[in-house]
């Protein structure tokens, strides 16, 4: 059953991540990248981390994929279509990646991982809360405070650039 | 763990997923497309983060908390860019890559 779920979850991510990135028609492209974040969520919830999965539905699924809907809004008319790329370059870049990815696969199918002996748990969020806020050896303290700073640092600079010429004419 | 499903087969459909942001990334001449292939990309790497860590080390937490990580620079990413993006659109009226000649200095 549970192979069945992630051959399904594979196919819908694979397709709308081909389709979010051939689509011509902008708005659609973000469409097809929410379908691929919430595949990704589906897999999280399949291997138990239910707290990750939450984290990309709000995050992605609900935070990212609003900016990107507005910015496009913001500047493109929503029938508008893009460019059509060049027939060469499209070829050059599927070959490149097509490269990457052989070479990837392969460096992956002879790699000898480690059969795992420990039982599987199913992750608790305290146990994450607990593992982010420890000092001891293995804790997250400092990269999590860091995180904090940056995020309000990231908040303030996107205020200011987003505003753009007047803030400084202004002052 | 996933029954039935090795990790071979999750890291294959993770590196096709990587590699379609590649292609996007290389494809795409619309600022906010490429931006969206990135974000397949940092997805890709996110998931990896995750099904290595239930697959090898079930019993540690780490991937998890890194996959955290990722999302959160990812959003911080998202938002800075975008808010440039639009900036440039009040300078340029152009959000194409072509087009964005004015921030090289």
């Amino acid at each position: 059953m549970e192979r069945i779920i992630f051959y399904i979850l594979a196919a819908v991510i694979i397709l709308f991540a081909v389709a979010s990135v051939t689509s011509r028609k902008i708005l659609r492209a973000v469409i097809y990248l929410l379908f691929v974040l919430i595949g990704i969520a589906g897999l999280y919830f399949l291997v138990d981390y239910n707290f990750l999965a939450a984290i990309q539905l709000t995050v992605y699924g609900g935070g990212i994929i609003v900016l990107f809907i507005f910015a496009v809004l913001l500047i493109h008319h929503v029938e508008l279509e893009l460019e059509k790329t060049a027939l060469k370059k499209k070829l050059i870049a599927g070959a490149l990646s097509a490269a990457g990815l052989a070479v990837t696969i392969w460096a992956i199918s002879t790699y000898p991982f480690p059969e795992t002996t420990s039982t599987y748990t199913s992750v608790e969020v305290v146990d994450i809360g607990r593992i982010l806020l420890s000092y001891e050896d293995g804790g997250f303290i400092l990269p999590f405070e860091v995180i904090s700073v940056l995020l309000v640092a990231v908040m303030i600079g996107a205020i200011v650039v987003a505003k753009g010429k007047k803030l400084t004419e202004n002052n | 763990m996933i029954a039935g499903i090795s990790i071979y087969e999750i890291l294959t459909l993770t590196s096709i997923l990587f590699f379609i942001g590649v292609y996007g990334f290389f494809t795409r001449e619309n600022l906010i497309t490429v931006l969206m292939s990135v974000e397949l990309i940092l997805n890709a790497s996110a998931v990896n983060f995750v099904l290595i860590n239930t697959y090898l080390y079930p019993d540690l937490l780490q991937g998890a908390v890194f996959s955290i990580f990722i999302i959160a620079l990812a959003a911080a990413e998202t938002a800075l860019a975008i808010a440039i993006i639009i900036n440039l659109y009040k300078l340029i009226y152009s959000v194409e890559v072509k087009d964005t000649e004015i921030m090289k200095y």
